[in-house]
């Protein structure tokens, strides 16, 4: 019997490597597995490359404190500096934290092409800016075009709205954003969902991500304990 | 009327029926409190939404239903949400009809910086880059000046957000847009003349006979 429901925050975060490439879900707060990043807190893992949106505000959400606690080598993402993002601004600064900043788009088109098998893509966007430098440029059509590689991880965190025991996903509302993506671009992804159901309570038009993208799914009612740390950035 | 005030209501008046709208961050965001009676958009948010509608009051926001500056917003009937990489596939693939975005810095040929102060600020990008490229029309939303120095400038000092070029910009001085590649004063704003815009402005602007006031 196909079960990927594990107990605790502690048992989904298990064997995660030093080193490992870990995506996060998440507009800001929306759709972002706050107890999973502090999960990964606990669990220790160091020198890690984080791929996300944002890189956290204030001082106390889990992803903030990943990054003061120096676990983090690199984040890839597309605004680190939101209001109130004085960790990400200090640890930059200080040549502790590297920084790939990659627009929204192709963040998220890099991230969708390594999930689907496609190794690298052209895009417009940047095509001409400063980011262009050192990347292919191709010309199709009378339009100018940059070479973009896919991203891979090692571990996807994503939140959804519903799980099933297969792995089955929904998410609500804009709390979708980089989760479908991400779960498709892992080799481990691991799930915190706001509700479990039952096989067949999904019906199988409306799953949003299928259970073979998911590996592990921990059940966290919203409003629990410790979902309030991410705040909105 | 404030700056801001002036520059949201100017651009409200560019939108049209039907049309498909991503409105950026700051004053962008004003755009949607101005829209003329009878015209009715749909505005789409990058995080993933199209449909969204006024903000909730407080306390009634959802709280997995932002726009993409992280506030509450509401979803009118009929909108959709979907994931990241279909959002910038609407941008990118040319189904925006507009956006409209803040900027740090414009030049004479309409080319844009807003997301970077090289050894000062890294804000980053966010969507800004995808959509001054794949939106079909791009206004910017600034004021005309920052601490008293020109932000429409010959070339820009900043890092371009992208090679293609805007189609206006709206100040609370004058609407300028980039007939032919060249930065054209078309509009100025009431009670403000076209030698203040042009004092105001480091670009040598284009200025026809026929400069007319702003509507408001």
């Amino acid at each position: 019997m196909i079960d990927k429901r594990v107990k605790s925050i502690a048992e989904a975060m298990q064997g995660i490597k030093d080193g490992s490439t870990v995506m996060f879900g998440g507009f800001g707060a929306v759709g972002h597995p706050a107890h999973l990043i502090d999960g990964l807190i606990e669990q220790g893992a160091k020198d890690l490359t984080l791929v996300g949106n944002n890189a956290g505000s204030g001082r106390v959400e889990p992803l903030v404190r990943l990054l003061a606690a120096g676990r983090v080598r690199k984040i890839i993402c597309s605004f680190p500096r939101s209001a109130g993002s004085v960790v990400f601004d200090e640890l930059h600064k200080a040549g502790k934290l590297e920084l790939e900043l990659v627009p929204q788009g192709t963040l998220a088109e890099r991230i969708r092409a390594a999930g689907a098998g496609i190794p690298a893509f052209y895009t417009p966007t940047a095509y001409g800016t400063a980011l262009a430098e050192g990347k292919e440029v191709r010309e199709i059509n009378g339009r100018h075009y940059l070479l973009e590689h896919a991203i891979r991880a090692d571990v996807a965190l994503v939140e959804a709205y519903q799980a099933d025991r297969w792995g089955n996903l929904t998410y609500k509302l804009s709390g979708r954003n980089f989760n479908p993506i991400m779960a498709m671009a892992a080799s481990l992804t691991i799930v915190q969902s706001q509700h479990m159901v039952e096989l067949g309570d999904i019906g199988p038009e409306d799953v949003h991500t299928p259970g073979v993208f998911v590996q592990r799914v921990v059940h966290v009612p919203y409003g629990g304990p410790a979902s309030n740390l991410a705040t909105a950035g | 009327m404030d700056a801001q005030a002036i520059i949201a209501k100017r651009i409200a008046r560019e939108l049209r029926s039907g049309m498909l709208v991503n409105l950026g961050i700051g004053i962008p965001t004003l755009v949607a409190n101005y829209l003329p009676e009878g015209v009715n958009v749909f505005f789409q948010s990058e995080n993933g939404l199209i449909g969204t509608g006024p903000i909730p009051e407080e306390g009634m926001g959802h709280p997995t239903l932002t726009d993409a500056g992280g506030s509450p917003v509401t979803a009118l009937p009929g909108a959709s949400t979907f994931d990241s990489a279909t959002s910038f596939g609407l941008i990118r693939g040319g189904h925006l009809d507009l956006t409209v975005l803040g900027g740090l810095q414009v030049d004479a040929q309409g080319h844009l910086a807003n997301w970077m102060i090289p050894g000062k600020m890294v804000p980053g990008m966010g969507g800004a880059m995808d959509l001054v490229t794949g939106a079909k029309r791009v206004i910017i939303a600034m004021q005309h000046t920052a601490k008293g120095k020109p932000k429409i400038l010959e070339k820009c000092t900043l890092p371009l957000t992208s090679a293609r070029p805007v189609d206006l910009v709206v100040s609370e001085m004058a609407v300028i847009g980039f007939p032919g590649g060249r930065a054209t004063l078309l509009e100025t704003a009431p009670g403000v003349s076209v030698d203040q815009v042009l004092a105001a402005t480091e670009a040598r602007l284009a200025t026809p006979e026929n400069v007319v006031e702003m509507p408001l």
